[in-house]
C-alpha cells in the first residue's frame, strides 16, 4: 500500500488522484498541454477529435453541478462520450458500495472515470480496484485533494505572473477542510514557489500545517502583506454549527477580502477563488467583480486544463 | 493421557526456567520438568527439538464475535485461530450483540466456547446495560456466571457521575474495571491520528489529550473509588507518563498495548489503506518508539492481540468508513518476538508479557508450567518465516496491516489441560 | 552511413518552392505551416513572398490518427490560426510530405476552423511512401527513401534551414 498508485511502472501518470507525489516536470507537462486546448475555445468548432469513441464516466457521489458541468464540457471538447452518474443517498442506503457501482459501470465499456466523493480516499480505492485499462481522475475526495483545481489555479497564476520561484502566495480561510487548499499547497511549493502562506482562525487550520511547507498567519495584515497572489477559500455554513465559528459577520470581518484587506497586498495581487463564492463572507462583491479578481478566467482555464489531464491519461 | 515433551528450550519466566528441558504430562497436568517421573510411560512422545517450549499464551482482547456477528467470525473459527496462535487463553470484550450484559449470555458463551475444546475464554462483563452508560449490570450475577471483570469496551461513558459510581459498585466486589481511555467528544468522527498524515490526507483527526483527558479521569475516579483498573490499548506517549506517574504513587493500575501499535505509526496508513484504520488510531513514531519502551520497563504490563475479525466488504471502503479493527490471535506470538529480537530483549522477557503478565492482570493462576498445575503450553518455532496471507490465516478475518509481509515465529503444537488441541506437524523441523 | 542519396540544399529548395508559389499568390491567399519544419518554411516563405500574407501554424498533436498506440505527444504545442479560414486559399506548408497522414490531419483541422475555398500543398521534399491519396501541388524536391530512413529538417542558430538523412532501425 505504500507504493503510489498514480503511476505505472513507468513511472507515467495512470490516474490522476493527488497532486501530492508528481514531479514538477509532470505538472508543468500538464500546464503546457493545457496551452494547447485554451484555442480551442475561441473557434467555431470548439472540438478535437483526440478521445473519440472513449466513453467517459462522470461519478459524482457527491453533487456538484459546476465540477461536473466542466468536465463534461471538457470531455465533449475532446470528441467522448460522456456520461452523468449522480448517485445519490437513494443507491448508497440501498447497500450499494462505491465499488459495487464501480464494477457495475465498468462492465460498460468505461475508459475513464471521474469521481467526487464525499470521503478522502475514495478516489484511491477506486483506483485500486479498477481493471488496468480504466483511467480515474479524482474530482474532490473528501478534504483530501481537488487535483484539477490545483492544477487550473496554477495554471492561472502561470498567466498572469510568469514566473512560480519569485512569488508570495496566500491561502486564505477553512484549510482545514479544504481539498483544493491541500492541492494548491502541494502544487505550489512543487513548482518551487519561495513563500506559501495560509492564513485563517486557528480553528480552521489543521495540526502540523506547517509540515506541508507553509507559514502559518492568523492575521489578514500580516499574512497578506506584499503578496502577489491571493486565494479565498470558501466557508462553509456548517462551519458555524460545528462549534469552529460564531458567525458569518466575524469571520468576513476579520477574515473578509475588502479592498482595504487587500491593500495589504502587493498592487498587482491578483485574486483568486475555487467557486462557488458565498459573497459578503469569504469575499467582497467590489473584490470578487474588481479589476484583480482573475475568478472568471478561472473558469475558463479549468476547462483547456481539464482536457489536458484527460488527453494525457487516455493516451496511456 | 501422559505426554513427554522432549529436547525443547523451556521458558517459564515464572519460574526463572530457561532451558532445553524435557517436560512430562498426565491427567491434564503438568507431572514433571527435567527428570521422568517413576514409572512414566508416555502414551505420545512430542520430539520439540528447535522449539521453544513457553506456558500458552493469554490474549487479554479478542473478540470472537459471537453472539451476533456470525457474519464476521464464528467461534469455531477464531477458536481454531487462537490455538493456532499458540494462546491458550483469551479475554473477549462484551460488545458482541447482544451485549454482555446479562449472566445468560454469559453462560452460554462459556458454554459454547468449552465444548469446543480449544482455549479457555474469559468474557468481561459488560459495566453498564447495553453498555451504553447509564445503567450499572448485576456484576456480582455476571461474575458469577464467569466474568472476569467490567468493561464498557469501545463504547463511549461519558456520564462521570455514572463512571464514578460503576467504579465505586465494582470495587466493592473487588472487580476489574477494564477501560479504553478515549474521551467520547473529542475523538467524534475522529478516524486518524492528529497529526501530519491526517492532515495531509484529509482525515478527521482524533487529537491525542482524547487519550490523555481519558486516563487523567480514570486515574483520579480510581484513586477515589479504590477500584482495580486496567486501561486497555494505549497509544500515545504522553498517557504513559500519567500511568508511570500513578504507579509511582501506589495506584493498582495495570494497562496493556496492542501488538500492531509497539510496530506501526500512522505513517503506515499510507494511500489510505483501510487495514492501517485501527481503533485506538496509530499514532506518531514518537508514540510508537515510547510503547516499544514502555512495554520493555514495565510501565506497560503486557500486549495483547486485540483481535478484531473483520468481514472483508466492511474494509472495501473510503478509510473513514471503512470498519476499525485488524486479525490477530495468530499474529501475537510473531509480532511480539518481532518487538523482542529489534528491542534486544530476552526471549524469556518477551514470552513473560503474555503470558505471566497477563496472568497476574486478571488475577488467575496461570501463565507457568509448574508441576501439578494445568498443562497449557505453546510450543513454539522462533526461526519459522511465514507469509501472512488470507490462507496461511486460520481466523475468519483476513485484515491486518502486515498482509503480504513475511513474519518469523509459529506455533507448532498447543495443549490446553494437557491435550493437544492444535498442531502444525508439518512446519517443526526434525531431529 | 554509406549513402548514395544526395541530400538537397533545404535553403535551396525554399527559394524554388518560393518561384512556384509567386504567380499564385492572391489577395485571397494564407500561408499555413505545420509544426515544426512547416512552420519555420512557411514562415521563410512569407518572407519572400509579401508580409501582407496571412500566416498562421497548425500542431496536429489532436488529430493524429495514432493516438490510441503511442499517447498524446509529450510536446503540444498551441495551432494559431488568427485570420478567418472561411473562403481563403489556404497554401498548406510541410517540410517532409511521406505517408500523408499529416497532412490529412492538418486538413481535418483547418476545416474546423472554417471552410476554405481551396487548400495546396506545398513542400520542400516528397519522399514517396504515400499511404493514403494524398498529393503534393508544389514540390521542392523528389527523393526516394526507404522506410530505415529519417529525412529531417533543423534550424540553426542563424535560422538557416537545412537537411539530414539518418538511418533508424526499423
Amino acid at each position: 500500500m505504500l507504493t503510489n498508485p498514480q503511476l505505472n511502472q513507468h513511472g507515467e501518470l495512470q490516474h490522476l488522484l493527488t497532486i501530492e507525489g508528481l514531479s514538477a516536470g509532470i505538472i508543468r507537462h500538464i500546464l503546457d498541454t493545457a496551452d494547447s486546448f485554451v484555442p480551442v475555445a475561441e473557434r467555431d468548432i470548439k472540438k478535437v477529435p483526440l478521445l473519440r469513441g472513449k466513453a467517459i464516466f462522470n461519478l459524482f457521489f457527491e453533487p456538484s453541478t459546476r465540477t461536473r458541468t466542466t468536465f463534461e464540457i471538457a470531455a465533449k471538447r475532446l470528441s467522448a462520450d460522456v456520461i452523468n452518474l449522480s448517485i445519490g443517498a437513494s443507491s448508497q442506503s440501498k447497500g450499494e458500495t462505491v465499488l459495487d457501482t464501480v464494477n457495475n459501470l465498468a462492465a460498460m465499456q468505461a475508459d475513464m472515470f471521474i469521481v467526487r466523493h464525499s470521503q478522502s480516499g475514495a478516489a484511491h480505492l477506486i483506483a485500486r480496484h479498477v481493471a488496468p485499462h480504466i483511467h480515474v481522475v479524482n474530482a474532490g475526495d473528501g478534504r483530501h485533494a481537488h487535483p484539477t483545481q490545483g492544477l487550473l489555479d496554477m495554471y492561472t497564476i502561470r498567466h498572469y505572473k510568469r514566473d512560480f520561484h519569485e512569488l508570495r502566495v496566500a491561502i486564505v480561510g477553512d484549510v482545514m477542510h479544504s481539498r483544493v487548499a491541500r492541492s494548491q499547497i502541494h502544487a505550489l511549493t512543487t513548482l518551487g514557489v519561495p513563500e506559501v502562506r495560509v492564513v485563517g482562525p486557528k480553528t480552521l487550520l489543521p495540526t502540523g500545517v506547517g509540515k506541508m511547507g507553509v507559514h502559518v498567519y492568523h492575521d489578514m495584515a500580516r499574512g497578506l502583506k506584499d503578496v502577489d497572489v491571493v486565494i479565498m477559500l470558501r466557508l462553509q455554513n456548517e462551519r458555524m454549527k460545528g462549534a469552529l465559528l460564531p458567525s458569518a459577520q466575524e469571520y468576513f470581518k476579520y477574515y473578509g477580502l475588502t479592498p482595504d484587506k487587500l491593500a495589504y497586498a502587493k498592487p498587482d495581487a491578483i485574486v483568486m477563488h475555487p467557486g462557488p463564492m458565498n459573497r459578503g463572507v469569504e469575499i467582497d462583491s467590489s473584490v470578487a467583480d474588481g479589476g484583480q479578481s482573475v475568478i472568471l478566467p478561472q473558469v475558463t482555464f479549468g476547462i483547456a486544463v481539464r482536457m489536458a489531464v484527460m488527453s494525457i491519461l487516455a493516451g496511456k | 493421557m501422559k505426554i513427554h515433551i522432549k529436547n525443547g528450550r523451556l521458558i517459564d519466566p515464572s519460574n526463572g526456567i530457561d532451558a532445553v528441558q524435557d517436560l512430562f504430562i498426565a491427567a491434564g497436568k503438568v507431572l514433571a520438568i527435567g527428570q521422568a517421573p517413576q514409572d512414566f510411560h508416555a502414551n505420545r512422545t512430542i520430539d520439540a527439538t528447535g522449539l521453544v517450549i513457553c506456558p500458552g499464551l493469554i490474549d487479554l482482547s479478542a473478540r470472537l464475535r459471537e453472539p451476533g456477528f456470525e457474519y464476521k467470525a464464528t467461534l469455531e473459527s477464531e477458536m481454531h485461530a487462537a490455538v493456532a496462535g499458540g494462546v491458550t487463553s483469551l479475554v473477549c470484550p462484551p460488545d458482541t450483540d447482544p451485549p454482555l450484559d446479562e449472566p445468560g449470555l454469559v453462560e452460554m458463551l462459556k458454554h459454547r466456547a468449552k465444548s469446543l475444546n480449544q482455549a479457555r475464554v474469559f468474557p468481561l462483563g459488560a459495566l453498564t446495560q447495553k453498555l451504553q452508560g447509564v445503567q450499572l449490570t448485576e456484576m456480582a450475577e455476571l461474575h458469577d456466571a464467569g466474568c472476569i471483570a467490567f468493561s464498557q469496551a469501545d463504547a463511549p461513558l461519558t456520564d462521570t457521575l455514572v463512571l464514578a459510581r460503576a467504579m465505586a459498585y465494582a470495587a466493592t466486589f473487588g472487580f476489574g474495571v477494564w477501560l479504553r481511555p478515549q474521551d467520547a467528544f473529542l475523538a467524534k468522527s475522529g478516524v486518524a491520528h492528529d497529526g501530519e498524515v491526517a492532515t495531509r490526507l484529509g482525515l478527521a483527526p482524533i487529537p491525542s489529550c482524547a487519550e490523555t483527558i481519558a486516563v487523567s479521569t480514570i486515574l483520579l475516579l480510581a484513586r477515589e473509588s479504590g477500584a482495580r483498573v486496567h486501561l486497555c490499548r494505549l497509544s500515545t506517549r504522553e498517557a504513559i507518563a500519567m500511568v508511570a506517574a500513578a504507579k509511582e504513587q501506589g495506584l493498582p493500575v495495570t494497562c496493556d498495548v496492542a501488538v500492531n501499535h509497539l510496530h506501526l505509526c500512522e505513517i503506515d496508513i499510507g494511500f489510505f489503506d483501510s487495514n492501517s484504520h485501527l481503533m485506538p488510531p496509530l499514532r506518531g513514531l514518537r508514540d510508537r518508539d515510547a510503547l516499544r519502551q514502555a512495554l520493555r520497563d514495565g510501565i506497560i504490563d503486557a500486549v495483547c492481540s486485540d483481535h478484531t475479525p473483520v468481514d472483508e466488504d466492511a474494509k472495501l471502503l473510503p478509510f473513514a468508513e471503512a470498519e476499525a479493527g485488524a486479525t490477530g490471535l495468530e499474529l501475537l506470538l510473531p509480532l511480539t518476538l518481532k518487538w523482542a529480537t529489534e528491542m534486544k530483549i530476552p526471549l524469556a522477557a518477551a514470552i513473560a508479557r503474555i503470558t505471566r503478565h497477563p496472568a497476574r492482570i486478571l488475577g488467575l493462576d496461570a501463565g507457568h508450567l509448574t508441576p501439578g498445575h494445568a498443562a497449557d503450553l505453546c510450543l513454539f518455532d522462533p526461526e519459522r518465516a511465514w507469509k501472512v496471507e488470507a490462507k496461511a490465516l486460520k481466523s475468519q478475518g483476513k485484515n491486518t496491516p502486515f498482509l503480504g509481509l513475511e513474519l518469523q515465529g509459529k506455533a507448532v503444537y498447543t495443549l490446553v489441560d494437557g491435550h493437544v488441541v492444535y498442531e502444525n506437524a508439518g512446519v517443526a523441523r526434525h531431529a | 552511413m554509406t549513402n548514395s542519396i544526395h541530400i538537397p540544399d533545404a535553403e535551396q529548395l525554399l527559394q524554388q518552392l518560393a518561384e512556384q508559389l509567386r504567380p499564385q499568390i492572391t489577395a485571397n491567399s494564407a500561408l499555413v505551416g505545420i509544426h515544426s519544419g512547416g512552420a519555420w518554411v512557411a514562415q521563410r516563405l512569407r518572407e519572400a513572398l509579401g508580409a501582407q500574407i496571412p500566416l498562421g501554424t497548425l500542431d496536429i498533436s489532436f488529430y493524429r490518427d495514432d493516438f490510441s498506440k503511442i499517447g498524446l505527444h509529450p510536446e503540444v504545442k498551441p495551432s494559431d490560426i488568427s485570420f478567418d479560414v472561411e473562403g481563403r486559399e489556404i497554401i498548406l506548408v510541410d517540410d517532409v510530405l511521406y505517408t500523408g497522414r499529416t497532412i490529412r490531419a492538418a486538413m481535418n483541422e483547418l476545416f474546423d476552423y472554417g471552410r476554405p475555398a481551396s487548400i495546396r500543398l506545398a513542400v520542400l521534399v516528397d519522399r514517396g511512401g504515400r499511404e493514403l491519396p494524398i498529393g503534393a501541388d508544389f514540390v521542392g524536391a523528389h527523393l526516394a527513401l526507404t522506410a530505415n530512413q529519417n529525412l529531417q529538417l533543423d534550424q540553426g542558430q542563424d535560422g538557416r534551414l537545412s537537411l539530414s538523412l539518418r538511418q533508424t532501425e526499423k
